[in-house]
């Protein structure tokens, strides 16, 4: 039985691209797992196999564990409540780096209370390491059924659109047969990728307790793919929208004084030049350039093209520009610069909303929301359904409380140029603000 | 350490690329600082972590003229909180880079704040690093400071791994942690009520790594005691503690002369030196390679008095 199992899996698709494609910017990814499914223990590792963890910080870990094993999970439960409670209640993040790369590691808490930490997590990776308990999961069956939690963590990522998403199938070591364990549970994780759509970076067998397979490649028969970090290491970090339109969401309008002072200016022309700052959501941007600013419809001509403090000939996507125009035009913070034409604003859309405040959603009630730079008003018109996170079914409701997900109808006071989360990160999405309260209620992402 | 490894043989592939990356992120967060605020100002004491951060808002906020040179001015102050047990060249350094880069100070004195009675110190040589925070809430009730840039990084210490890139501090300035609020994307909710106040930390996703590379590369000026020299030190509790009018010797202890630097600077009774030969930022590149002690615990005593001193201090509205 394990033979023909082993067999089965014995030559995973290698996933480690040739050396010259290593993309060496940073990656962020969020690690998303349950209590005890090793989560903790599994950050410790990589960041003592890393030597990110010094001898002072273990130190203290030997010091409290005494004549015991250390309890490498101790390195990243930072706050006095999670120490006492045995938790982690919110979104950390930790550093590493290995000769290749440098990480961030965003690690969100994984029971259901705490759902909006993964949100937060999510949004700004670039990869997710699900962690699946192999010794909670009934491996008698077929096909094993995943647990609820590793079906919500990865269609939560899916959902923010994390780009590589790895499930690292935990406790190897607590198993009799960790092949045909291993074997099954894959099969299980394929199946379900497949129904829900999923692209998947990577299926790896780890035994976060030993360090097997983290950082340390395994040499058994029955896995011949990358360890945990290898895969890491090659993932590439989110892409940004180079080509098409320009899109520029003014964040901060300098005015050059006589003595070459910048002062913030976010109102009023005058006869001093202005550069307008604001990280480019896609497209290019050079001088000669023809654009629009949204919502004016003003048109000028881009004559200089600034980059932290010095001019440049080019700025693409990704990057914080100054752009300084041929004519005096009322541009301020909130506004867009944009190829003409290229817009298409709105303000009555559907979205998916994620709700993360203890309060819930009422449909009617006006919240501030944040698009870009521009702060607006805004309602629930509708909420039309809620998306069963266990099942991928919707279900009709016309609420939603924390940590739940729905699909709404959003009308905001002023026009918005929007456009589809799945298109552009950066025009797709939306932070909803409870005007009472201030507290960050919603994340929106715009339907296609 | 005898013969530092280099750099490039540490690291021999590393292209530090991601130092613009993370360059990109904080010029990021301070326009949005300055846009989205009245009243900021921006920590600065001298240290090398602050000395990053000012050198990042010059490239937000100036033109660049020559290589280290940026012509204008920075939309807001810089604010110091003096212990008045700062170390002498710290505070002198301080005082020359503010008037070579034609900026406005303000100063918070720890020694008003005793005046005024709002400190009452048991000891007078006690640590004045945990009464900063009072003169510091008072430099902002003052100044009425809606927002302070600080240079504190997640790495340091597992209560900061949690902060915010914008974090919120109520009317009295304390943080609640379990109140944080998501950050999502860059989307960052910048609203407070009048008299709560939000502190910006644009370099939290650097490491002290991260920090020396990018000093190096940029030739950024740091006050002398950031690299080796020759200090009156004394052995006491595993760490180096430096001779000075308010860290005295005690009786049994003997004086050793020893080739130091300093990995943190803060307050006099607080900050310890380590061992080094490093006499520049490459050099310090190389031995931060190789270290095996944290920057805060090789170097304060006040983090070393439990798990959860940092978060204590947080809470009440410290840095």
């Amino acid at each position: 039985m394990s033979t023909t199992l082993a067999e089965r899996t014995a030559a995973p698709r290698s996933l480690t691209p040739p050396p010259a494609a290593l993309d060496r910017r940073a990656l962020r990814f969020l690690t998303a797992g349950s209590v005890d499914d090793g989560k903790s223990t599994l950050i410790g590792r990589l960041l003592f196999d890393s030597r990110a963890i010094l001898a002072d910080q273990l130190d203290t870990l030997q010091a409290r564990a005494g004549d015991a094993p250390i309890d490498l999970s101790l390195l990243t439960d930072g706050l006095e409540a999670e120490r006492e409670q045995g938790i982690t209640i919110d979104v950390a993040y930790r550093y590493f780096a290995t000769r290749q790369r440098k990480f961030i590691i965003a690690d969100a808490p994984g029971h259901e209370q705490y759902t909006r930490n993964m949100v937060t997590a999510a949004a700004g990776s670039d990869a997710a390491v699900v962690l699946v308990d192999i010794t909670k999961l009934d491996l008698r069956t077929r096909p094993v059924a995943l647990l609820p939690q590793t079906r919500r963590h990865t269609l939560l990522a899916q959902l923010l659109r994390v780009p590589g998403i790895v499930f690292a199938i935990n406790k190897l070591d607590a198993v009799d047969d960790p092949a045909a364990a291993y074997a099954a549970v894959r099969e299980a994780l394929e199946a379900f990728a497949a129904q829900a759509a999923l692209e998947v970076a990577g299926i790896v067998p780890v035994s976060a307790l030993r360090g097997d397979n983290v950082t340390r490649p395994l040499d058994v028969a029955w896995y011949r793919g990358p360890s945990l970090l290898q895969l890491l290491e090659s993932l590439p970090a989110a892409g940004e929208q180079v080509s098409g339109a320009l899109s520029l969401p003014v964040q901060y309008v300098a005015r050059q004084g006589t003595s070459g002072a910048a002062t913030a200016a976010d109102s009023g022309t005058g006869d001093q030049r202005r550069t307008i700052w604001g990280r480019i959501a896609s497209g290019r941007v050079t001088p000669g350039d023809a654009i629009e600013v949204f919502p004016s419809g003003e048109r000028a001509v881009v004559a200089e093209v600034l980059l932290a403090g010095a001019a440049v000939d080019d700025a693409a996507a990704g990057q914080s520009v100054g752009v300084v125009l041929d004519r005096q035009l009322d541009v301020s913070r909130g506004d867009w610069i944009t190829t003409a034409g290229s817009t298409r604003p709105t303000q009555r859309f559907e979205a998916t909303l994620a709700w993360l405040d203890t309060e819930p959603a009422v449909v009617g009630r006006r919240y501030q929301v944040r698009h870009g730079n521009r702060w607006v008003q805004a309602r629930i018109a509708a909420i039309e359904s809620r998306l069963d996170i266990r099942t991928l079914e919707s279900t009709d409701t016309d609420s939603l409380a924390v940590n739940e997900i729905g699909r709404v109808v959003i009308e905001t006071q002023q026009p918005l140029p929007l456009a589809p989360y799945a298109a552009n990160r950066v025009a797709g999405a939306l932070i909803v603000v409870d005007p009472a309260s201030h507290r960050t209620s919603g994340a929106l992402l715009v339907g296609d | 350490m005898n013969a530092p490894l280099s750099t490039r043989q540490l690291l021999p592939r590393i292209d530090h690329s991601h130092l613009d990356w993370l360059e990109e992120e904080a010029i990021f967060i301070l326009r949005e600082t300055a846009a989205a605020f009245e009243r900021p100002a921006l920590l600065f004491s001298g240290g090398k972590d602050s000395c990053v951060v000012l050198r990042l808002a010059e490239k937000a906020f100036k033109r660049r003229n020559g290589t280290d040179r940026f012509d204008g001015r920075l939309p807001f102050p810089l604010l110091h909180v003096d212990t008045g047990h700062n170390f002498p060249e710290v505070i002198e350094f301080r005082d020359r880079r503010v008037a070579e880069m034609g900026e406005r100070l303000v100063v918070g004195h720890l020694d008003d704040s005793i005046a005024r009675g709002t400190v009452r110190l048991a000891d007078p040589l006690e640590s004045r690093n945990g009464h900063q925070t009072v003169a510091l809430l008072e430099a902002i009730e003052t100044n009425r400071f809606d927002v302070l840039i600080g240079g504190a990084r997640r790495d340091e210490e597992k209560a900061r791994a949690k902060e915010r890139i914008f974090s919120h501090r109520d009317s009295f300035g304390q943080w609640l942690p379990k109140e944080q609020r998501p950050e999502l994307w860059t989307l960052f909710n910048t609203r407070i009520r009048p008299g709560e106040h939000m502190r910006a930390f644009p370099i939290s996703n650097w490491t002290e790594l991260d920090v020396w590379l990018y000093i190096e590369r940029e030739r950024i000026p740091l006050p002398s005691l950031y690299y080796s020299h020759a200090r009156d030190v004394v052995r006491r509790k595993g760490l180096l503690v430096p001779v000075t009018p308010v860290t005295p010797v005690r009786p049994g202890e003997s004086v050793e002369r020893v080739d130091v630097r300093f990995r943190t600077v803060g307050d006099m009774t607080c900050t310890c030196p380590v061992e080094s030969d490093a006499v520049d930022a490459a050099e310090v590149v190389a031995e931060t390679l190789q270290v095996t002690i944290s920057e805060r615990g090789a170097t304060r005593m006040d983090d070393r008095t439990s798990d959860s001193s940092m978060e204590r201090r947080k809470k009440e509205g410290y840095f």
